[in-house]
């Protein structure tokens, strides 16, 4: 039988990758994919501490955040196209303009 | 041999979350997000929740991770030679450390609470997108209808952004 703390403790490490290459990576599509990482993480807590606790609404928020990801996804790769379009650059440090 | 099955899909979506953050290629990392992503939906599988086993690989692998690599082949990127940020350094200790205490926190606590009415058992018996439809589309029909309005309002927000935006560009030369 594995602990439940297992679980939690490799989303956890999970959610620090992610965290870290949010603050750490330059280009941007990286950044994206380590927010990906970091909601892969909440799932991961979500759906053990629905297993272990024996109810299904873990599951469920899981199946939004999901849902949510792929929102996020489709946005954020839009503003990166619209940006890379007008700079011919993806690195994050490079954006410091906020108009058009 | 669930062990086993854990330790292996831990350890390997543990290294390839590290390799999504790490590699110099984006398309690698693209790739190595591929492995955490699979590997997570192993997890799931261990958890009983094979419905959202089938979704992580439909969704994630199938749709997100797609888009992801469709757009970075679009745009053909170079690989720059300095490709963290600045400030990394002083960012990577205290993570380190954070992480760390967490870790700590997290194994020697034993997470007990009131337990909910879906036990492992009936989840077994009718099959977890049994258990997941009755709760959806009883209890949290509301979500799920925002859910759906969220992703329209995703869809036109994608599309209004990446449209050539000619009349503006006109508009400027003229200025």
């Amino acid at each position: 039988m594995i602990p439940l703390s297992a679980y939690t403790a490799v989303s956890a490490v999970l959610f620090m990758t992610g965290l870290l290459g949010v603050l750490v990576r330059r280009n941007f599509i990286i950044v994206l994919m380590s927010v990906e990482i970091m909601m892969n993480a909440a799932n991961i807590n979500l759906v053990a501490f629905s297993h272990y606790l024996e109810s299904m609404a873990g599951q469920l928020v899981a199946l939004f955040i999901i849902a949510i990801a792929a929102g996020e996804a489709a946005v954020g790769l839009a503003i990166i196209i619209v940006v890379f379009r007008s700079k011919i650059s993806t690195n994050v440090d490079e954006m410091n303009l906020l108009k058009w | 041999m669930a062990g086993i099955f854990f330790t292996y899909f831990a350890l390997v979506s543990m290294a390839a979350g590290v390799l999504t953050v790490t590699l110099r290629h984006p398309v690698h990392c693209a790739l190595s997000l591929l492995a955490l992503l699979m590997h997570v939906s192993g997890l799931f599988i261990l958890l009983n929740a094979e419905f959202l086993w089938a979704v992580q690989v439909i969704v994630y692998v199938g749709a997100i991770l797609v888009l992801y690599l469709f757009v970075l082949m679009l745009m053909n990127l170079k690989t720059d030679e300095r490709y963290f940020h600045s400030s990394a350094l002083y960012i990577l200790g205290p993570a380190v450390l954070g992480a760390g205490y967490v870790l700590y926190l997290l194994l020697r606590s034993p997470f007990d609470g009131a337990k909910g009415d879906t036990p492992a058992t009936a989840v077994l018996q009718d099959g977890d997108t049994y258990a997941v439809g009755i709760k959806m589309f009883s209890d949290h029909l509301l979500q799920f209808e925002i859910v759906g309005i969220f992703l329209l309002g995703a869809i036109i927000g994608a599309i209004v952004l990446a449209k050539t935006p000619k009349a503006l560009d006109a508009e400027r030369e003229r200025l």
